[in-house]
């Protein structure tokens, strides 16, 4: 069967020979326009004069428009209708598009861009947590608080007490290909763009809005993205309006693509994040009361900023079983760019939290960190008898509620919890306990150098927190030929979610994958898609793609059953062939009988994500339809002289339950990792004090390179299956395995700790300078 | 200007402004899409071609900040030529493939160009080969798998087709000439150069154009009248003469390395570190030099080397220390009309160690760069030549320290009285890099670790192991 198979990405043949195509790659209609924006160079204030005189004359300028070219100028937000195409005489952050300059080619556009004359009145930009507290600038009135039990009580009955303070810096997305969008104008006033995006149905709303057309007007097509991570969710809104306004002013295509440095100076990050917290505990380290406070840096508008700050206090349990817990989240509005949607929406932060009070918890108690995780985790789910939950898994070891099923502050019951065991495994495959006496041994000898060691777990909610989101169609034709194309609402930015859902659509058939061709996500096939986020592509798109592959099978062995002596329900696809009753016929046979029939044999497919409900405001349901589980074991080095680091090791054991395609799987595990570890130690955004981002090109802005990986880096994939039905009972893959990489943060804490007796109280990112910070605290030297 | 070179094979005939990219001019002239942007500054290897020498040798360089007159004569394979004329995959793109080295492909083309390069090179150290290309998808474990899978594989006919065909007398010809307006000259050797340059004083000289690249793709400024180095083959190679070693202006980072491997191994493996693979191939020492950064990393080095600045100006000559070359930020002892011919230092035992500190260890400017090289006869020091990039408006000698340890015992008391004079010598800048106290206090660590390291203890993280 093809599922369950390690396939190459469906596109990896055209990747190494360069044929796969960008936006940028399409080749370019006749008298397209190139675009490109007019930034603001100041965070905050009116602009008090523009002169774009020396912008219409700059050599091949076709077209300048600015707030006073519009009625209404076009509105960008995914949620808020907050954020206007370009300003509106207001200026919110240092990087804000002011106007937009159409020109014969992208160079034209670019130099164009810089000849504005802008006078401001400027105001003081609020970029602190301390400014935006002082001035209340907030989305939403107040903080948003969730938890459960009395945490006061807890914390004043408890032996031991700590508490303390991590910043996490923020992150940028760093997508290779970076934004770009073209519109091609149509008859009678219909557009169709084509977008580097993860969420095409929203550019399809969007540019309607923009255009003043029903939604019917517009179509979107998205092939691929040279990468997305959460930040082509919503960030590529502007690109496809501004095209698209100018394609329906000049008649002319338009292609708009960011510099580098303009995408970072414009484009949303991963929210920083500073987090309080109190704990208190028993002389085991169980934890007995809890109480975090979230402050974000949401940036100039409100973008999806809520449900991320709603994911990161949906994770500040991770794997832990709190009875009395409470976390409070202030969302700040600050003049920098909107942060964003990034791989983990929030929940590497809140991950990150509880695991620093885990690690500060052992460190007071001068305990191993491992133990006083295990000793917090959820109760393990029971392993159920074989074949107690059917489904396509023979060998299924899936139960019913454990005896006590944890219960998370959310008041979410935690029923599928397998970290203990996965814990177990990992441990001994790593040989975590007698590396951690040798690297102990090892510091003791050695003056400049030391080593540090963390195990860390991750479970993470799989769904959308905005309930209705969880939907996806699919759209599946066979041809007389026997040949299949699909299509679905997902998009593909490198995850191999093509792949994955063309094998589960060869699945249902029982054809080979070379009868399958997946073709480029269009909102004309499928309508009103989610965006492919939250990890959600392949649970969503595949169940999806099965419902409309079964109802076009369903068909077909309507008209084959009488053909082979048998009832339709008897009929199977398998081997290219559909069998029933000891006889067969090659699968484009049945389909000829079919269309010769006059049966159709196209169909669409439908999926709800089952079993979720969720109130936000109160803070209480059952958000997610099940979680994804992990463990990372990492060892690190550092230099006490000069805090330089380096991982050293990492073993990861990964929960894909029963994965789709193993080999893309590990990629995401692999990739995951080194991108969340690059988030922890050498990502670092700066700004200055006037609010401008200083690290706004890959020579200032350091992603990891490739000698930055383990060099030692053992992947392997839990082997059971999903206990919630799911497409083959796999899991969600591609945000979960980021957060793995907290192992390495938590690694770097304990070699610094390693320098003295004090709690290093690491913040990151670990650069050099702030894992030196860290050693001279573990010292008690200040 | 007119220019010839070789594109996946096939010559071709360009006339374009000189500051045209090889990017560019692939992309949009060409249509081969192929080769990316994805920085459009050389950092991340995406548009990462193969340029062959008419000497035969190849390497990978960063198209975006190319200029096509740097082709002239030479021979370019972008990702569109790697594969085998009737579309074989090459072993590179075979293994990146069967290893599931892509994921969302927009890195891919580049990689695979330095992937075939380095294979063509015979070259297994895939870490150094791949740290001028970043991938944000894979976590780089699957391109490494597939690099060392296609190792053994046999170098494919067509790979050698470019050397081959530069080789053969008449096939191409460089096309290069002087004019247009603003004035563009690719002089021959340096007295061509020399005169022109006196005749154009105000003209900016291209040698790698790693730095002078990004005067153009970022600040998107007309250069006026321009030189290109190029073709200046009296100004490239390194030679001994007696008792001092002389590096021609042109010589490439990359040939620096090689040359110091033996000589001195601490400079080599703070060029191992210079950049990428892509930068080192087509930066110069020249232009490290000249272009007066104080974060340049070869400056520090050759300061505490001893090294003289040779410096030409028509047919005058002089010569002058490399640190007294650095006068203030932005400022250097260069008139105009002169440019820098050589640098050469003093034959000497090697006592040399360089410290580079970064926020990531490949691919990135150095925060604090720090050169020793001080000599110990009996337990005392005797000579001290210690320089840093990084800590002023210029590269500078640390010469409150050199001279707090010259006569004084090797010991760690005396390390810490030394260290003292770091304060005396640099007033650093805080910005994105570090902060002005992190880079004192890593001045002051890297002498510290230049002790223990001479008393052989561990003090590189990148020399431990799991």
């Amino acid at each position: 069967m093809s599922v369950n198979r390690s396939l190459p990405h469906d596109a990896a043949p055209l990747h190494v020979t360069g044929q796969a195509r960008y936006i940028d790659d399409i080749p370019m209609p006749a008298d397209c326009l190139h675009l490109a924006f007019g930034l603001s160079s100041v965070a905050r204030g009116r602009i008090t004069a523009l002169d774009v005189a020396a912008v219409r004359a700059a050599p091949g300028v076709a077209l300048v428009l600015s707030g006073a070219d519009f009625d209404t100028i076009p509105d960008c937000a995914p949620a808020a209708h907050d954020e206007p195409l370009v300003s509106d005489g207001a200026v919110h952050y240092l990087g804000q598009p002011i106007f937009l300059v159409a020109a014969t080619s992208h160079l034209a556009a670019r130099r164009a861009a810089r000849l504005a004359r802008i006078d401001y009145a400027e105001e003081p930009p609020i970029l602190t947590i301390e400014a935006a507290l002082a001035a209340n600038s907030r989305f939403e009135d107040g903080p948003r608080i969730y938890g459960r039990g009395d945490v006061e009580a807890a914390l004043d009955a408890a032996p031991h007490r700590i508490e303390g303070r991590i910043e996490l810096g923020g992150q940028e997305h760093f997508y290779l290909e970076g934004q770009a969008a073209l519109a091609l104008p149509q008859e009678g006033g219909d557009m169709v763009i084509h977008a580097s995006s993860q969420h095409p149905t929203e550019i399809q709303h969007k540019v309607a809005d923009a255009l003043g057309v029903a939604m019917h007007g517009v179509r979107v097509e998205v092939r691929r993205m040279g990468g997305g991570f959460g930040g082509k969710e919503s960030q590529g809104n502007a690109l496809a309006i501004a095209c698209a306004v100018v394609a329906a002013r000049t008649g002319r295509p338009a292609k708009m693509r960011y510099d580098r440095d303009d995408d970072f100076m414009v484009t949303g990050k991963r929210h920083d994040i500073r987090i309080d917290y109190r704990a208190g505990f028993d002389d085991t380290g169980r934890v007995l009361g809890v109480d975090v406070t979230h402050y974000l840096r949401c940036g100039w508008s409100m973008d999806l900023s809520l449900p991320v700050a709603d994911r990161a206090m949906l994770h500040a349990d991770n794997a832990y079983d709190l009875q009395a817990a409470r976390i409070t989240s202030h969302r700040l509005r600050t003049n920098h760019q909107s942060a964003t949607a990034f791989r983990g929406f929030g929940g590497p932060q809140g991950m990150a939290g509880i695991e620093r009070v885990m690690d500060h918890i052992a460190h007071r108690l001068g305990r191993d960190p491992l133990e006083v995780r295990r000793r917090n985790y959820y109760p393990e789910a029971p392993v159920a008898p074989a074949g107690a939950s059917g489904g396509s898994i023979s060998e299924a070891k899936m139960g019913g509620a454990p005896a006590r099923a944890g219960v998370t502050p959310y008041g979410m019951q935690v029923t599928d919890f397998i970290l203990g065991a996965m814990t177990a495994r990992l441990a001994e495959s790593c040989d975590h306990d007698r590396r951690r006496a040798a690297i102990a041994a090892w510091n003791a000898a050695q003056p400049v150098l030391k080593r540090g060691i963390a195990l860390t777990p991750v479970k993470f909610g799989i769904s959308f927190t905005l309930t209705h989101l969880n939907q996806a169609g699919a759209l599946v034709h066979v041809y007389q030929d026997g040949s299949i194309q699909l299509n679905h609402g997902g998009t593909e930015m490198g995850q191999g979610l093509f792949q994955k859902v063309a094998q589960v659509a060869a699945a249902r058939f029982g054809v080979g994958m070379d009868r399958v061709k997946i073709t480029a996500t269009d909102t004309g096939k499928v309508p009103n898609t989610s965006a492919t986020a939250a990890s959600s592509g392949s649970d969503l798109n595949g169940m999806a793609v099965q419902a409309a592959c079964d109802a076009i099978r369903a068909r077909i062995a309507a008209v084959v059953a009488p053909l082979l002596q048998s009832d339709a329900a008897s009929v199977v696809f398998e081997a290219g062939m559909v069998r029933a009753n000891g006889a067969e016929m090659p699968f484009a046979s049945a389909v000829q009988h079919a269309y010769q029939a006059r049966v159709s044999l196209s169909a669409t497919g439908f999926y709800a994500t089952p079993g979720i409900a969720w109130d936000r405001i109160a803070g209480k349901g059952q958000p997610f339809f099940y979680f994804a589980y992990g463990a990372a074991c990492s060892e690190v080095v550092i230099d006490t002289l000069t805090g330089e680091n380096r991982i050293l090791r990492t073993d990861i054991l990964h929960d894909a339950g029963a994965s789709l395609n193993p080999a893309l799987d590990i990629g995401q595990v692999e990739g995951g990792f080194v991108q969340g570890a690059g988030w922890l130690t050498t990502e670092e955004l700066v700004w200055d004090d006037g609010g401008r981002l200083r690290t706004h090109a890959p020579s200032t802005y350091k992603i990891p390179a490739c000698s930055d990986r383990p060099p030692v880096f053992n992947v392997a994939l839990w082997d059971q299956p999903n206990r919630a039905e799911t497409i083959y009972r796999s899991k969600a893959v591609g945000e979960p395995p980021f957060m793995l990489g907290i192992s390495v943060l938590m690694a770097l804490s304990d070699a610094c700790a390693a320098c003295g007796r004090h709690y290093p109280d690491l913040q990151a990112p670990a650069t050099p300078e702030a894992v030196l910070a860290a050693v001279d605290r573990a010292r008690g030297v200040q | 200007m007119g220019i010839r070179f070789l594109l996946n094979g096939a010559p071709h005939d360009v006339a374009a402004a000189p500051t045209v990219t090889l990017l560019d001019w692939l992309r949009e002239q060409r249509g081969l899409t192929g080769t990316k942007e994805g920085c459009n500054e050389g950092d991340c290897g995406a548009c990462t071609v193969m340029v062959t020498d008419p000497d035969g040798s190849a390497r990978a360089l960063n198209a975006c900040i190319l200029f096509l007159p740097q082709l002239d004569g030479r021979a370019v394979r972008t990702v569109e030529g790697i594969a085998a004329p009737d579309g074989g995959l090459h072993p590179v793109q075979q293994a990146m493939v069967e290893h599931h080295g892509s994921q969302c492909g927009f890195c891919t083309p580049g990689f695979v160009v330095s992937m075939a390069v380095a294979h063509l090179n015979g070259r297994r150290d895939h870490d150094d080969q791949l740290a001028g290309n970043l991938c944000r998808c894979t976590g780089y474990a699957p391109i490494i798998r597939a690099a060392r899978a296609a190792a053994s594989a046999p170098i494919p006919d067509w790979m050698r087709a470019d050397a081959q065909r530069l080789g053969d007398a008449g096939v191409i010809v460089s096309q290069t000439h002087s004019g247009a307006h603003p004035p563009a000259a690719c002089p021959r050797s340096a007295d061509e150069l020399a005169d022109w340059y006196l005749a154009h004083p105000d003209a900016t000289l291209i040698a790698g154009a790693t730095d002078v690249g990004l005067w153009v793709t970022k600040g998107l400024r007309d250069l006026g009248p321009v030189a290109f180095l190029n073709q200046c083959a009296d100004l490239r190679g390194i030679h001994a003469d007696g008792d001092t070693i002389r590096i021609g202006a042109m010589t490439t980072i990359a040939e620096l390395g090689t040359a110091m491997a033996d000589r001195h191994p601490g400079f080599a493996e703070l060029i191992r570190r210079y950049g990428s693979a892509q930068v080192r191939a087509a930066a110069t020492v020249g232009g490290n030099i000249a272009n007066g950064s104080p974060i340049g990393d070869s400056p520090p080095a050759l300061i505490a080397l001893g090294a003289t600045l040779h410096l030409r100006k028509g047919d005058a000559r002089r010569s002058v220390a490399l640190e007294d070359f650095f006068v203030a930020y932005g400022k250097q002892d260069r008139s105009p009309g002169e440019f820098v011919e050589s640098v050469s230092f003093p034959v000497q035992p090697d006592r040399l160690a360089c410290y580079k500190l970064s926020k990531r260890f490949d691919q990135d400017i150095s925060a604090v760069c720090g050169a020793f090289n001080i000599a110990r006869a009996d337990g005392v020091v005797t000579a001290a030549r210690i320089a840093f990039g990084g800590m002023a408006g210029t590269p500078r000698r640390a010469r409150a320290v050199e001279a707090a340890l010259i006569g004084q015992p090797w010991t760690e008391a005396t390390i810490a009285q030394a260290s003292a004079g770091f304060a005396l010598d640099f007033t650093p800048l805080s910005d994105m890099r570090a902060s002005a106290a992190y880079r004192l206090r890593a001045a002051q660590a890297m002498l510290t670790r230049h002790f223990h390291e001479s008393m052989g203890r561990a003090v590189n993280v990148l020399e431990v192991g799991a």
